[in-house]
């Protein structure tokens, strides 16, 4: 990075937008591919006002994090950077773009990464998106002491939230519950035979969750034998005609329907033909056709479970809900985090560290002379005073060359480095 | 004695607790806990059985005390076996109370004991006693798999996940438990018949002898035979084998007791208070 702005403690600045805030339509335009961001991260380093910078860019979400003496500045380049690389008039942008600075902006670093800001509360991909953004910006040498420390704690507080509350514990998509209800069902997924009707987002991604817990072989019956071709080869399943269903009926163990059929595919009788035949095993019917395609009353039969889409939905939701009084308790440790981190933050300052320095020093030197001297008896006070104005001295000499050289840093990149290795090498921030 | 006794109720007050607890707020350390306690119940439990088998030469069921404690223990004994092997933690909830309430009806009956026969301890009495006390805690605990099945089945089928469906294992582990359970008690139930055959054998001179502790008993295992028998050739499980072991379960429990107190028979000096 090119020289900066020295001495002035810098603060953290976040410009961005996300799906709150901005339409799909305005996010798509903004929307950063790899490339785009190290160009990015290239040209904001460039600016003299910013001197530790992030991007990141999901499909929710565009933030640019910022380490700045002059947060106005930065916040005006940032705000030019969005505005020519999306194409955006800077009016339509501003109505958009949130800003926040210091604590806020640490705050809402730690809430993103936590997944507490997500647009699904509590989907883990963010993480993996941040720990991206971060990597690409060490890369690209833009990240200094202080973005290295927030981004580390950021990931600490992810990390933090999703093991000590239930934010990521249910599923709230219907794929995913589908497959959690199966595992109620079925101790394990593996070797379990599916068959897949039809195609349909919802149902292939089921099936590679499917996939995933090992599943057995997988069956593709579809209208257009063509079509159930090319799904069967992306899942390594074997295709089916769907005259054929009926003989996959006894084998399958889950089966996953999502037709277009305005008919039911699979009836109640055709199931409890098969029921004798299949010696009981339970059959797991996931319906995400819209009308139905698997007879309802089936869910009657026994060893049988049928759910359909408004089941899954049901299912979600409870478990949004879930997730939400979960992210309640995320909160709580996101603010705790926020306060550590301003300390640290303050604690970048010269004197708190050279206060903090000279107090750990003198209080070792002053509790080994109490023990040395409670070991002898008999020494008069004149003596006592004696080794304490010993003790003073050394500890002033001893300090006296660090305090001068932590005093004198005059620039700011430095100064926070050997603040923050000075505070490490005497463990000034013990508990 | 009695110091023991109530430490193995305490002990097993405690388990039930922590097995309670465990189903309300799912804490692993609540089980581990439950676990252990009731381990260490066990073990004080054992300490006085084998001190009246010591000091009598007999084994303790010689009045109802001594059988319903034979029974707590053998409930106990069984779960900590089934939840060492399939880690079938929810169990608890049913192994840890029905240790502890037997425990607490036995300890409210009078401890005096008829006359000590020898043949209390002839080999074959000892075998048929233990064999068919832990066949019958087995199927005790499959009966407990049972009613956990049903519950669990009841909230899928229904799409009403209330408060068990999270808490509850998935189906097919509950009927791979189940079957187990029921496969061990079915073992030891027909080992201790045998046993008690020879027995009567050496004693009475014959096999059978159409008491109604023999014909009850020849049914329980008869129930518990067409169970494994469907189960194996048409695949009963499930919804259906759940019901079936609770049923049976109530063919046994009325085979333990009820024959002792309603038909009489040669099996009533056991269950005298």
């Amino acid at each position: 990075m090119i020289p900066k702005t020295p001495d002035t403690i810098p603060e953290i600045l976040l410009v961005g937008l996300n799906h709150e805030t901005a339409p799909v339509e305005l996010r798509e335009c903004m929307a950063l591919s790899e490339t785009d961001t190290e160009k990015g991260l290239q040209d904001l380093g460039q600016v003299p006002d910013i001197r530790e910078a992030m991007l990141l860019s999901t499909c929710n979400r565009v933030e640019i994090l910022t380490v700045t003496g002059n947060p106005d500045a930065a916040a005006r380049h940032v705000k030019a950077f969005l505005s020519s690389f999306g194409g955006i008039a800077p009016s339509v942008l501003d109505a958009v773009l949130y800003t926040h600075r210091g604590d806020a902006a640490v705050r809402h670093v730690f809430r993103v990464a936590a997944s507490l800001d997500s647009m699904m509360v509590g989907e883990p991909q963010i993480l993996g998106q941040m720990k991206e953004a971060y990597r690409m910006a060490t890369i690209k040498k833009t990240t200094g002491v202080i973005l290295n420390r927030l981004l580390h704690r950021a990931f600490f507080v992810a990390k933090r939230v999703r093991s000590e509350t239930g934010i990521g514990d249910h599923a709230v998509s219907i794929s995913y519950a589908a497959i959690e209800l199966a595992k109620k069902i079925f101790e394990t997924l593996e070797g379990k035979k599916v068959l897949l009707i039809g195609a349909g987002e919802m149902a292939e991604i089921a099936v590679e969750h499917l996939v995933r817990n090992r599943s057995g072989a997988i069956f593709v019956a579809n209208r257009t034998f063509q079509r159930g071709l090319e799904l069967a080869r992306k899942f390594k399943g074997q295709a089916v005609r769907f005259e054929e269903i009926d003989g996959l009926l006894p084998v399958a163990d889950i089966i996953i329907s999502s037709t277009g059929s305005p008919d039911m595919v699979i009836r109640r009788d055709q199931v409890k033909g098969v029921i004798r035949s299949r010696k009981n095993r339970p059959l797991f019917f996931i319906d995400i056709a819209v009308p139905r395609d698997i007879d309802p009353s089936i869910n009657q039969l026994p060893n049988t479970y049928v759910y359909d889409i408004d089941d899954l939905k049901g299912i979600t939701e409870e478990n949004m809900a879930d997730r939400l009084r979960e992210a309640a308790k995320g909160e709580r440790i996101v603010d705790e985090a926020v306060a550590a981190f301003r300390r640290w933050y303050e604690s970048l300052e010269v004197v708190p560290t050279v206060v903090a320095l000279r107090s750990k020093i003198e209080r070792i030197v002053y509790a080994e002379i109490e023990k040395t001297l409670s070991g002898w008896g008999g020494t008069t006070d004149v003596q006592r005073q004696a080794l304490y104005r010993m003790a003073d001295a050394m500890v002033n000499k001893i300090l006296h060359d660090p305090t001068l050289y932590l005093k004198d840093l005059a620039r700011y990149d430095a100064k926070a480095v050997t603040l923050d290795i000075t505070r490490k090498l005497f463990n000034l921030d013990e508990k | 004695m009695e110091d023991l006794v109530s430490a193995v109720i305490s002990l097993y007050l405690l388990s039930t607790a922590c097995y309670l607890a465990y189903l309300f707020f799912q804490k692993d350390a609540l089980h581990h806990f439950g676990y252990y306690i009731l381990f260490a119940g066990l073990l004080c439990h054992s300490a006085i059985i084998i001190a009246v088998f010591v000091q009598t030469g007999a084994m303790p069921v010689r009045n109802l005390f001594e059988t319903l404690s034979l029974a707590a223990w053998a409930v106990a004994v069984v779960f900590l076996a089934v939840r060492h092997r399939f880690k079938l933690k929810i169990l608890g909830i049913f192994a840890a109370p029905a240790a502890l309430s037997l425990m607490v009806v036995a300890s409210q009956l009078p401890r005096h004991t008829g006359p000590v026969k020898d043949i209390f301890s002839s080999f074959w009495f000892v075998l048929h006693v233990v064999s068919v006390f832990v066949g019958d805690a087995a199927f005790a605990l499959a009966c407990g798999a049972g009613i956990l099945y049903l519950v669990q089945e009841r909230a899928i089928k229904n799409k009403s996940r209330g408060f068990f469906f999270r808490r509850l294992p998935s189906l097919e582990r509950l009927d791979a438990a189940g079957y187990t359970c029921i496969v061990v008690g079915f073992t030891f139930l027909t080992a201790g018949l045998i046993a008690g055959f020879i027995y009567a054998k050496s004693v009475w001179g014959r096999f059978w002898s159409w008491d109604p502790k023999e014909v009850w008993s020849a049914v329980t295992w008869l129930v518990y035979a067409a169970l494994l028998h469907e189960r194996l050739t048409v695949g009963w499980r499930g919804r259906r084998a759940a019901i079936f072991s609770i049923i049976a379960f109530a063919v046994l429990l009325f085979t333990f007791f009820g024959v002792n107190f309603l038909l009489k028979g040669h099996h009533g000096e056991f269950t005298r208070f």
